[in-house]
């Protein structure tokens, strides 16, 4: 059965990293669902999210694969249960006067924030699971979606324990 | 830089050729793994701190004090800092090629012969971008090389300047590693971490690319560098538990074959293997990429597989219920169709890159780490289980195959045109030239015939483009070995269709003091494309016939001659002898043998591509695993075989 997978890949921060990473996934036949890459507590090391969407056994080709990349220092997969996943959304609804405490309601509902307005659109700022996401997308749909975009999902393990701990990538 | 400059330029500096003898193979010892090298240094204990110099004289000492003895390469704008040092340097030899293809396999044929890191050089733009077929070709063979191009300066990267190719970029798919160094300070680590990681591990393709500016800039030279490859960690120990499984079903297994491929010669294994082999008494299998890693006149060699492999060997392993596989691959040219493959078979799979085991097929006990030490640490687990519980019984599975072996032993008739035969004349060079010779085939009919008609008996004296198919391979892939094996006799094997795709080397060969023997075994006809014509388009024979044999274009004797060589010819049975001879003789010059052999000749047995493994054909149309009550006489030439593989979409 095909699922969506969460990677967590410890890269070493060089250039083309990222192109090494893209460029396996493509070549090798695997759909990147989502990629997020930023920094981490050390400066030479950053961390990419990956989600792909593999049946078990491609997706142990696929880290065997990415292992081989000489940048690339460590992957953990994280499992929904045990981590905690977020992506962010800015959405730019139509809100005038008539609607627009309708749409702050949904806003509140959400946990969500409007981070600017305007007489005729609303933006609103959102973070949260893909579920979640899509559920206040879907209800803010009815005003009219001017613009949207999300970013890639980051996740990180649940509990004390650290997959960037020196020991664990020396 | 502000004017064009032209691709292969004159060399600043005083002219003349470096009295440089052919390096030998001092300092390698034999029997030793490359991965057991030092990788960093070639005198040990000798340092080097903060030296000035330039970027480019950096590199040369680098190359030095790596231990490179050859490289293989030609000059060009953006290179030209380097050749300057290289220039003065006694310690490497540079050899001028004609196209940087040949470099690039003239490194590989090298380093397939020595087990040493092989290297070459090309300036940028068309310069690097003629490595890539070469560098894909190591990549796909697992072969030790470095190339080292020049790039544009860095002010000029990214703006399509002047022969400014993005080859890391192009080239990241098909290396293990690539880089680009921008800092001349980081050029020493470049090189020794690019030694390092194409010769440990699963070996392969490093390309270093370096920038004119940095080569020209001022720097310091501190040897030996510190490896920063922290993402780098190759397992060659296997685990205890999975030898200890493995020895368990080995021991009990009733039809067990060892499924032996290039890693077990990349591991320096063989003297493992044979011990493993006549411990436990069970039938080895040797890949293409393998031949010569078991002796073919062991009696439980019971040949090649895939799909121009014995019958035995294919027969041994569908029929089989434990595939032992020893750095082998599972390719789809040795497993046919997979999901039919050695259906009731278990399969123990040892491999030094984790991502090969279960990758094409299932196994049931993965096993990562380095041949050799996988292979010892076997033989030690078998011999506790073969004294605690005791092992197997193998007379009926050996009856089986020595019944198969008898029965369909490889192969050839005469062609009925009364042409000579290419089978015969590659197994008489085989005979004549013996085991201790190095045989370099292209791709192809006489690479096929090569494999099997020449008997290997010792590692790394087989040579050939296995994964990619490389055309033109050949020549340019002996000549390197000849470089490593200065005393020793190479003859590639080359069909007149890949010859003609890089002969060009043999001017350098000529001029370099290179003397290999070649082989065209010419049939005037690109032949596996005339076979499959034969066998799966109905004798329609669309752009494969090359005139070599109607309008003798190019007369090979004469462009041997013209290039340097003694040109020799063949055209009946009664010359092949005399001639192999006079080659033989021949030291002083490289020779080019013009075999005129007929072009019907067909590579068997043969698995049809898309079909399963039973369905070999031991000849056209005789499948001997598949229905051995009703021999299949299909004279219209696409019989049922070949009709399912044109339908499930010609694999080829």
């Amino acid at each position: 059965m095909i699922q969506r997978h969460t990677l967590s890949v410890l890269v070493e921060d060089k250039p083309g990293v990222l192109a090494r990473i893209s460029g396996l996934f493509s070549r090798r036949g695997f759909n990147i669902e989502s990629l997020a890459v930023g920094p981490t507590e050390h400066p030479d090391i950053s961390r990419m999210t990956i989600v792909v969407a593999v049946d078990d056994f491609p997706l142990e080709q696929v880290t065997k694969q990415l292992n081989k990349l000489i940048h690339v220092i460590k992957i953990v997969e994280l499992e929904p249960a045990a981590s905690v996943q977020r992506e962010l959304l800015l959405v730019k609804v139509r809100a005038d006067p008539g609607v627009r405490s309708q749409v702050l309601e949904i806003v509140n509902l959400f946990r969500a924030k409007a981070v600017d307005v305007t007489p005729e659109a609303l933006t609103i700022e959102a973070t949260g699971t893909a579920d979640k996401l899509s559920a206040l997308l879907k209800n803010l749909e009815p005003f009219g979606i001017r613009e949207m975009v999300q970013s890639g999902m980051v996740a990180v393990g649940r509990g004390p324990r650290s997959i960037t701990a020196a020991a664990a990538i020396r | 830089m502000t004017t064009a400059t032209p691709r292969s330029g004159p060399v600043p500096g005083p002219s003349g050729p470096k009295p440089a003898p052919p390096p030998g193979r001092q300092g390698s010892q034999p029997g030793s793994s490359p991965a057991q090298q030092a990788p960093v240094q070639a005198v040990p204990g000798l340092r080097f701190d903060r030296v000035p110099m330039t970027g480019a004289q950096s590199l040369v000492r680098s190359l030095e004090e790596v231990g490179c003895e050859v490289v293989f390469g030609i000059p060009g704008g953006t290179i030209l800092p380097a050749y300057d040092p290289l220039l003065d340097s006694t310690r490497v030899r540079h050899v001028l090629v004609r196209h940087e293809q040949g470099a690039g396999h003239a490194a590989t044929g090298y380093a397939q012969a020595t087990g040493k890191v092989g290297v070459c050089m090309a300036t940028s733009g068309p310069g690097a971008t003629n490595l890539v077929t070469p560098v894909a070709d190591a990549y796909m063979d697992s072969v030790p090389i470095v190339a080292i191009t020049g790039q544009q300066t860095r002010a000029l990267i990214g703006t399509d300047a002047f022969q400014e190719a993005d080859i890391t970029g192009i080239t990241m798919p098909v290396t293990k590693h690539n880089t680009l160094v921008t800092d001349a300070a980081e050029i020493p680590r470049a090189i020794a971490e690019a030694f390092h990681l194409a010769s440990t591990g699963r070996p392969g393709p490093v390309l270093v690319d370096i920038p004119k500016d940095v080569l020209q800039e001022r720097t310091t030279f501190s040897w030996p560098p510190e490896l920063q490859l922290p993402g780098y960690r190759p397992t060659t120990r296997p685990h205890g538990k999975q030898i200890r499984e493995a020895a368990k079903l080995i021991s009990s297994a009733q039809r067990p074959v060892l499924y032996v491929g290039g890693g077990v010669l990349k591991a320096e294994a063989s003297p493992e293997l044979l011990e493993l082999a006549e411990l436990t008494g069970i039938p080895v299998v040797t890949t293409l990429m393998a031949r010569g890693v078991f002796p073919d006149s062991h009696r439980q060699h019971v040949g090649m597989p895939g799909m121009h492999g014995t019958v035995t060997a294919v027969a041994a392993m569908q029929e089989s219920d434990l595939l032992v596989a020893l750095g082998a691959r599972f390719d789809d040219r040795v497993t046919g169709h997979l999901a039919s493959f050695a259906p009731d078979a278990a399969v123990v799979h040892a491999d030094i890159d984790p991502a090969e085991i279960s990758k094409n097929r299932r196994a049931d006990v993965p096993i990562v780490g380095d041949a050799k030490e996988v292979i010892a640490e076997l033989i030690d687990a078998l011999r506790t289980e073969r004294a605690e519980r005791g092992h197997t019984d193998l007379t009926a599975w050996w009856s089986r195959l020595d019944g198969l072996r008898s029965t369909y032993p490889l192969g050839y008739d005469w062609p009925a045109d009364g042409s000579l035969s290419p089978e015969y004349v590659i197994e008489r060079i085989g005979q004549i030239a013996g085991p201790d010779a190095v045989y370099v085939a292209g791709v192809g009919q006489h690479q096929m015939w090569a494999a099997q008609f020449v008997r290997y008996e010792k590692p790394r004296t087989w040579l050939n483009s296995g994964g990619l198919g490389t055309m033109g391979y050949a020549v340019p892939a002996a000549m390197g070995a000849k470089m490593g094996l200065p005393e020793g006799v190479v003859w590639a094997i080359d069909g007149d269709g890949c010859f003609q795709m890089t002969n060009q080397e043999l001017a350098t060969c000529a001029l370099e003091g290179i003397p290999i023997k070649v082989a065209v075994i010419n049939n005037g006809n690109l032949g596996m494309i005339r076979q499959w014509q034969t066998l799966f388009y109905s004798e329609r024979y669309s752009q494969s016939d090359l005139g070599t044999h109607k309008h003798r274009i190019p007369d090979f004797l004469l462009l041997a001659e013209a290039m340097g060589c003694v040109g020799l010819r063949a055209e009946s049975k009664d010359e092949v002898d005399k001639v192999i001879q006079q080659a033989m003789e021949i030291n002083d010059r490289p020779v080019v043998i013009d075999f005129v052999v007929g072009a019907d000749a067909q590579v068997w047995p043969m698995v049809a591509a898309g079909t399963g493994n039973s369905e070999i054909m031991a000849a056209r149309n005789i499948r001997p695993l598949f229905d051995t009550d009703e021999i299949v006489a299909d004279d219209a030439g696409t019989g049922s075989v070949a009709a399912e593989a044109m339908r499930q979409g010609e694999e080829s």
